[in-house]
């Protein structure tokens, strides 16, 4: 079966929590996770709303690989409609929380209406109830965990919550679990925050019982570890290094956008690499990174565990900060790093460390300061509007900002709204390096011509982990593709999309998919689930999800027009590297792509495209 | 051969496939809170460290049972619990001085590491080598070796 058959539904507005049985017709078209929780709340909350008003919905979902020994089998969804981009936002985080849902007892919860104080939940087993959170409130995600086990005299809770970023409802604010990982993108913490809901706390003792065939998922999962440990990238590189392995690697072909996307090379990019944490620093003979660390299930444990070098200005005066924690991954490097072009690799895990413990994206932060530092240099930013000098290189600044913008306060208020408002705000709406609203990740679309259309095409705004096309274009796999050419793209990134909406609803990490093709998940689906869970369905439910996410989108308001580039990358070529003298080809790659997916000219899926696939 | 689990904490990713793997060979489901084998993560140190009962010769648990529930499996040299026999009084978890054994609420037995019949699952279930099962005379070999290597005197030939 794979699915616990239940969902909790909270309703913060009267204070309830009651339990239901999951619709069994939408696992099966659904899958679980991402698709299944965003098919909740297109069925239940009206397109247009508010994303902060009460009205709202947010689901943490898993999937019914959630919680079993498949590898990486622990990650949860958080499913709402984003703040930041006004579009269907669904956020995925790995760490131990998701899979104490499911031993709980429990496919998703549903969180609705809007507590009149600050609450959080609390779970054990089958019993849920809201408890006061008025203590908890102010307090950072750091000390809402070591705060909600000691209340309740139990180590072993698991615990999602907000930081004061989601609190005080930065757009970019985060969930945060299990210390360090995070349902990072799109503002889904702004949400939980505008709900009054500080945490979710679990303790689940039950397991997970509703494997169908337990041997055969035994030998399905066994195969696909194996899978995993030979594959250079899963079993060699991404333990070693994190995903921080692509710094040198993406800096060398010309992608990795700096100083927000002015160039496409970073010339500090070594100081910000994963070999640069392996390094003995000067002046205490340690190297930053400490280990490598594994999500609930995760074979792979591409994790970084890191201690800061405490002689830095950052954090000499906070001992609080000297201690092992969350180590930069490769998208919080550069966001934090050359998206600025900071290049002081402790300066970037002092703002890391900040965006853990308060909530916060790194990505849009760091791109948004990207955004902040070229205005100043432009002139269009004071240093006394901004409350200090912020010309691109200045680790003082990353700093000052970060802290600013976790603690709500002066100019730190504008960079939670984002990129796209902060620049509007000021004049230079072009400036902003996001699409519908959120920023891009660590890859630049004009030497990574098919990451253009992915980001372009995003349901969720930029992002490149719904079309992750950079396995194609740079890794080659599963296949190698140029990526400098647009030819081909469309059909790349529709495959991707489609494929990735597979793992993400399976309760599984995407990382898996360096190694592993539909083909490695499928067996193990299928001894998990009931049902036809064959190759063929799979790819019309990957297919199915996407087409639903999109008609949630153009309900929203969005149109055509929203997936589009900003000019910068379609005007301004590349200077450098192998990429010099090209734009992003958008424009050529958009109506192959919305012809591929049977959609009209005007990105609208025609009648047929909804009724082959039961939409 | 008697052989030991060899716990290795610096090779351990705190990933729980061995607490999965446990508590599947012995309650047939996926579930930590079952396993008889338990990682420990110090987070602000970043050590993940595997602990589990180390089967001791002179077991406390065993010798502090009152009616005997606890006995010795001569083959793998493991201290085993008969839940058919086992009151649950609990005795054996205050005598045993690692923790190692534990009640378990929904049987109202105690339970603990039995080495799974000479094929411990959490040994074959660890991605990264943290645990193996290996001589138990020989705990040491890893370690041995990599100090051995470190000696670091050229060869000669025999004159």
């Amino acid at each position: 079966m794979g699915w616990a058959r239940k969902i909790l539904r909270v309703n913060l507005t009267e204070g309830t929590c009651a339990s239901e049985p999951l619709n069994m017709q939408w696992a099966d078209e659904y899958l679980g996770s991402r698709g299944l929780a965003t098919k909740y709340l297109v069925e239940e909350t009206d397109p247009k709303v508010d994303p902060l008003s009460p009205d709202n919905k947010m689901i943490m979902s898993t999937g019914p690989l959630t919680g079993t020994m498949a590898s990486t089998g622990g990650r949860y969804t958080v499913v709402t409609k984003g703040p930041l981009t006004g579009a269907i936002a669904c956020s995925n985080s790995g760490g131990f929380f998701g899979a104490e849902l499911k031993f709980a007892g429990w496919d998703m919860i549903i969180f609705e209406g809007k507590s009149p104080k600050p609450v959080y939940l609390f779970v054990e087993n089958d019993r849920a109830e809201l408890r006061d959170a008025a203590n908890l409130w102010g307090k950072s995600c750091w000390e809402t965990e070591e705060t909600i086990k000691r209340q309740h005299q139990d180590p072993q809770i698991r615990i999602s919550s907000i930081g004061r970023a989601g609190e005080n409802q930065v757009l970019f604010a985060c969930v945060v679990n299990d210390l360090h990982r995070a349902a990072g993108r799109s503002g889904v913490g702004a949400v939980m925050g505008s709900k009054n809901l500080k945490a979710v706390a679990l303790r689940g003792t039950k397991g997970t019982s509703g494997i169908k065939d337990f041997k055969a998922f035994m030998q399905a999962s066994n195969e696909a570890k194996k899978v995993l440990a030979d594959n250079a990238v899963t079993g060699e590189g991404l333990p070693k290094y994190g995903t921080q392995v692509l710094m040198n690697v993406i800096n060398e072909i010309g992608a990795l956008p700096t100083r927000n996307h002015r160039d496409v090379k970073f010339e500090d990019a070594s100081k910000i690499s994963a070999e640069q944490m392996h390094e003995k620093r000067a002046t205490d003979g340690k190297p930053q990174l400490v280990t490598n660390a594994a999500c609930f299930g995760c074979t792979i444990a591409c994790g970084r565990i890191s201690e800061i070098d405490k002689t830095h200005f950052s954090v000499v005066n906070s001992p609080k900060y000297w201690g092992a924690s969350g180590g930069l991954e490769y998208e919080a490097a550069w966001a934090l790093g050359a998206a600025n072009g900071v290049g002081d690799i402790e300066a970037l895990q002092y703002a890391n460390l900040l965006c853990n413990e308060h909530g916060m994206d790194p990505i849009s932060f760091g791109a948004t300061v990207g955004a902040v530092m070229e205005m100043y240099e432009m002139g269009v930013l004071t240093e006394e509007q901004i409350g200090t000098a912020a010309p691109f290189g200045s680790a003082e600044a990353l700093v000052q900002l970060v802290e600013m913008t976790a603690n709500g306060e002066g100019f730190g208020k504008e960079i939670g709204e984002g990129s796209r408002r902060l620049c509007t705000k000021y004049g230079h709406p072009e400036l902003s390096m996001s699409v519908k609203g959120q920023e891009f990740p660590a890859y630049d679309a004009r030497g990574i011509q098919g990451i253009g259309l992915a980001y372009a095409t995003s349901n969720r705004g930029a992002c490149h982990l719904r079309g992750y096309t950079v396995a194609s274009e740079v890794m080659g796999i599963p296949v190698k593709t140029d990526p400098l050419v647009t030819e081909g793209k469309p059909a790349l990134v529709k495959a991707f999309q489609d494929a990735t909406a597979i793992f993400d609803s399976a309760g599984i990490c995407v990382f898996t998919s360096f190694a592993w093709t539909l083909a490695d998940v499928q067996p193990q689906l299928a001894a998990a689930c009931e049902g036809d869970w064959s190759m063929e369905k799979l790819e019309t439910v990957g297919e199915r999800i996407w087409n639903m996410e999109r008609q949630y989108n153009l309900a929203a308001g969005l149109t055509r027009k929203d997936d589009d580039l900003p000019p910068r990358l379609k005007t301004e070529a590349a200077k450098v590297g192998p990429a010099k003298g090209l734009v992003n080809g958008l424009d050529t790659m958009l109506p192959e792509y919305y012809q591929l997916r049977g959609w009209t000219p005007d990105g609208v899926p025609s009648s047929e495209t909804l009724n082959r696939l039961g939409l | 051969m008697l052989k030991s689990l060899h716990i290795d904490p610096a090779k351990c990713t705190g990933c729980l496939q061995c607490e999965m793997a446990c508590s599947y060979e012995h309650h047939g489901v996926f579930n930590p809170s079952k396993s008889r084998i338990k990682v420990f993560n110090f987070e602000h140190e970043g050590r993940m460290v595997p602990y589990t009962c180390t089967q001791c010769s002179d077991a406390w648990c065993m010798n502090a049972c009152p009616v005997d529930a606890i006995t010795l499996d001569a083959d793998t040299g493991a201290k085993v619990v008969h839940e058919d026999i086992c009151v649950g009084c609990k005795v054996c978890t205050i005598a045993c001085p690692f923790g190692t054994i534990n009640y378990e609420q929904d049987s109202g037995k105690v339970q603990k590491c039995d080495l799974c019949d000479d094929n411990p699952a959490c040994a074959s279930a660890c991605p990264t080598g943290a645990i193996t099962y290996v001589d138990a005379d020989w705990t040491g070999l890893g370690k041995m070796r990599q100090w051995a290597e470190r000696a670091n005197t050229p060869s000669t030939a025999a004159s």
